[in-house]
């Protein structure tokens, strides 16, 4: 995209990630004689991580939050675009080796622990394949160590993971993702499976570790309040494109995409003495086999004239930045993409 | 004289390891066109005591209590065949996975046919038609077609508005609705939550909502019951319960949320919810309890007063509050 300056990721304080236009798109289907349809998952996304700073994600089911976690922890092959992890090339042939930079934790601890491996087998796993040179006893050493890093106890070493409770889990979940010292952790909605008393200390703990390390977040969610507390810039998403990003408190105070304002209203508030002024959204999200043309958000908004559901905005402005031709607040209109 | 009444229940599953108690001792009332918010986190129990009351436990359970009556029934006498006639037609429930409540060999339409023609006795145009008009009080567009679809070939929020179009097709007097936006995105939760109040608000029928977000809670109830380990520990009108909680577990359950914090480090409720095993001797929340003194940890609380909002605690928060006004 044209909008952006693309200035080398050179300087040490730079981004450990850089990712430009990333797109993955997945066919489907496709019997005998049909033609496969393409899913658009992931269309055209820039953006950084920087050490010690969380990029939080939000968007509903559909909008490429998942797609995009798997082609940053380089499960999955972009389909265009270039992303760039610690200043070398994602291809994938540079795979193997960068995979130990970018570690994933994922949102449902009863399923990502495997219930045969004692907590012990499943921090050493990670150095037992990467790090195969090193010795037993440092393993452990390093697993030990890290078992208190997260607030467990060391008698937790030897047991298995139904000892455990969703909280504890999803602590032992994020000290497997941290024991080859990653540089960036993504976080797929780490804590959308606990109860509200295990998901603040879940949430403490990451802010800590954050912190300590150095570490760079990619934080993906949909619960808004959760990304408030911990976002430092949010992107949020609609069907597999960005459709306003920038720092967290711009995007919460003087949201200019209707969706972003429609999304923040929509969240409910645990105050019963708000007053609510609740923007409905009239249907659901269309399928990402058929995105309308135009503006993704245009069948849904009530700002969109015909100019929105022709052409599609682009992703404009300075450090907030919008794709609509017919902003809230103060955000300036945004040019329109090229044809195709 | 209300519309269902609840004193004493408590439900008790026999496990390899002995009796579980997974509710205790619990006491609630529901008028008509109330919206009660049941709260708590996993393992409070607050599921299983509607099941309870729907009769829709295994045979493991066992339920006691002292009353259980719904207009005017006492549930807990009836025949399981009289209380067939009841469940599903005036009492009706909602669950929290669509997908896997709804029967995925029979098309939407069967299924909510089904209800009509055993509980109100409705051949097939008339039960067509009632379907129809169902489909489009919930807001399901092009209601002809969608009756024909299968579960699996609609989303999550509209598999969740045949669900309610399901369980009031009887014009049920209470409805149940057990985390009902809970698999959902935030922009359907906001149109099937307004879509419970505004029935609520046109045929009069009481809601209970089971729920752990406080934020539901707050935008839709009335009236919020807090649970903990299988007992009330709280009730209170919503204003004041947020405003001045009295049992501690209330308050610290409100602190942990995010959007409550003041400072990037939440505050958080240290331990976990007691299991079969290490139940406490005194009161459930004492071992998580910043206040607990040894007195609670050796004698149960009973209820306060609805003055303290019912609070199972020995020493409730807030009661200056209560002197003030």
């Amino acid at each position: 995209m044209s909008a952006v300056t693309t200035d080398a990721p050179t300087a040490k304080t730079g981004p450990v990630v850089t990712a430009r236009g990333l797109t993955r798109h997945y066919e489907v289907g496709g019997g005998l004689f049909s033609k496969p349809r393409v899913v658009r998952a992931l269309s055209d996304l820039d953006f950084e991580l920087t050490p010690g700073r969380t990029l939080a994600v939000v968007g509903e089911s559909g909008c490429g939050k998942s797609t995009l976690a798997r082609v940053v922890t380089l499960i999955e092959e972009p389909t265009r675009g270039e992303l760039s992890i610690a200043g070398t090339d994602a291809t994938p042939d540079a795979w193997k080796s960068l995979r130990s930079k970018v570690q994933i934790v994922f949102q449902d601890p009863y399923g990502s622990l495997n219930p045969r491996q004692r907590i012990g087998q499943i921090l050493m796993e990670p150095l037992l394949i990467n790090r195969p040179q090193m010795p037993t006893s440092e393993r452990e050493a390093k697993a030990r160590e890290m078992l208190r890093l997260v607030g467990l106890r060391p008698e937790h070493f030897d047991r298995y993971p139904h000892m455990f409770s969703g909280g504890q889990r999803q602590r032992i979940a994020i000290g497997r993702a941290l024991m080859l010292e990653p540089e960036v952790l993504v976080l797929d909605e780490p804590v959308s499976a606990l109860d509200v008393s295990i998901q603040s200390s879940v949430l403490n703990l990451l802010i800590d570790l954050q912190e300590r390390m150095q570490l760079a977040y990619l934080f993906i969610s949909h619960d808004l309040s959760v990304v408030r507390h911990v976002a430092d810039e949010v992107k949020v998403m609609y069907l597999g494109r960005a459709v306003e990003t920038g720092p967290k408190d711009m995007i919460f105070d003087n949201p200019q995409h209707p969706y972003t304002k429609a999304l923040l209203s929509a969240t409910p508030r645990a105050d019963p003495e708000a007053a609510k002024e609740r923007i409905k959204l009239e249907g659901e999200l269309p399928s990402p086999l058929a995105v309308p043309p135009g503006c993704a958000f245009a069948p849904r908004c009530w700002k969109a004239q015909d100019k929105c559901r022709k052409v599609r905005p682009l992703l404009d402005g300075a450090t907030q930045k919008s794709a609509c031709f017919f902003p809230e607040g103060d955000g300036k209109p945004s040019a329109e993409a090229p044809e195709g | 004289m209300s519309l269902l009444r609840l004193r004493n229940l408590s439900v008790e599953f026999a496990t390899t390891g002995g009796r579980f108690r997974a509710v205790d001792q619990v006491d609630l009332d529901v008028d008509k066109g109330d919206v009660l918010a049941i709260v708590g986190e996993s393992g409070s129990g607050k599921s299983v005591s509607m099941l309870a009351l729907m009769g829709l436990l295994p045979w493991t359970a066992k339920v006691t209590a002292d009353e259980m009556i719904f207009d005017g029934h006492d549930l807990s006498k009836m025949s399981a065949r009289a209380r067939r006639k009841i469940v599903g037609k005036d009492l009706a429930m909602i669950f929290q996975e669509p997908m896997s409540s709804l029967n995925p060999c029979f098309t939407v339409g069967f299924q909510i046919r089904e209800a009509l023609r055993i509980h109100l006795g409705m051949d097939r145009k008339a039960a067509q038609a009632r379907a129809l008009e169902l489909f489009d009080l919930v807001g399901i567009p092009d209601p002809e077609q969608r009756l024909k679809a299968f579960p699996h070939q609609m989303s999550g929020g509209m598999n969740q508005r045949v669900m309610i179009a399901m369980a009031i097709s009887c014009n049920p007097k209470l409805l149940i609705a057990d985390e009902p936006t809970t698999a959902l995105d935030v922009t359907i939760q906001a149109q099937i939550l307004d879509l419970l109040v505004r029935l609520r608000d046109e045929t009069g029928m009481g809601l209970v909502l089971i729920t752990h977000d406080m934020g539901v809670v707050a935008e839709t109830a009335q009236r919020v019951s807090v649970h903990y380990a299988g007992q009330k520990v709280e009730e209170q009108p919503v204003r004041p319960l947020f405003r001045s909680p009295h049992h501690p577990y209330t308050s610290a359950l409100l602190a942990a949320l995010p959007e409550r914090a003041t400072d990037k480090r939440l505050p958080t409720i240290p331990g976990v919810v007691p299991g079969q095993f290490d139940r406490p001797q005194g009161c459930l929340f004492s071992p998580r309890c910043p206040y607990a003194d040894d007195h609670c940890r050796k004698v149960p609380p009973a209820p306060r007063g609805p003055d303290l909002g019912l609070a199972r605690c020995h020493y409730p928060l807030n009661t200056d509050e209560r002197l003030a006004s």
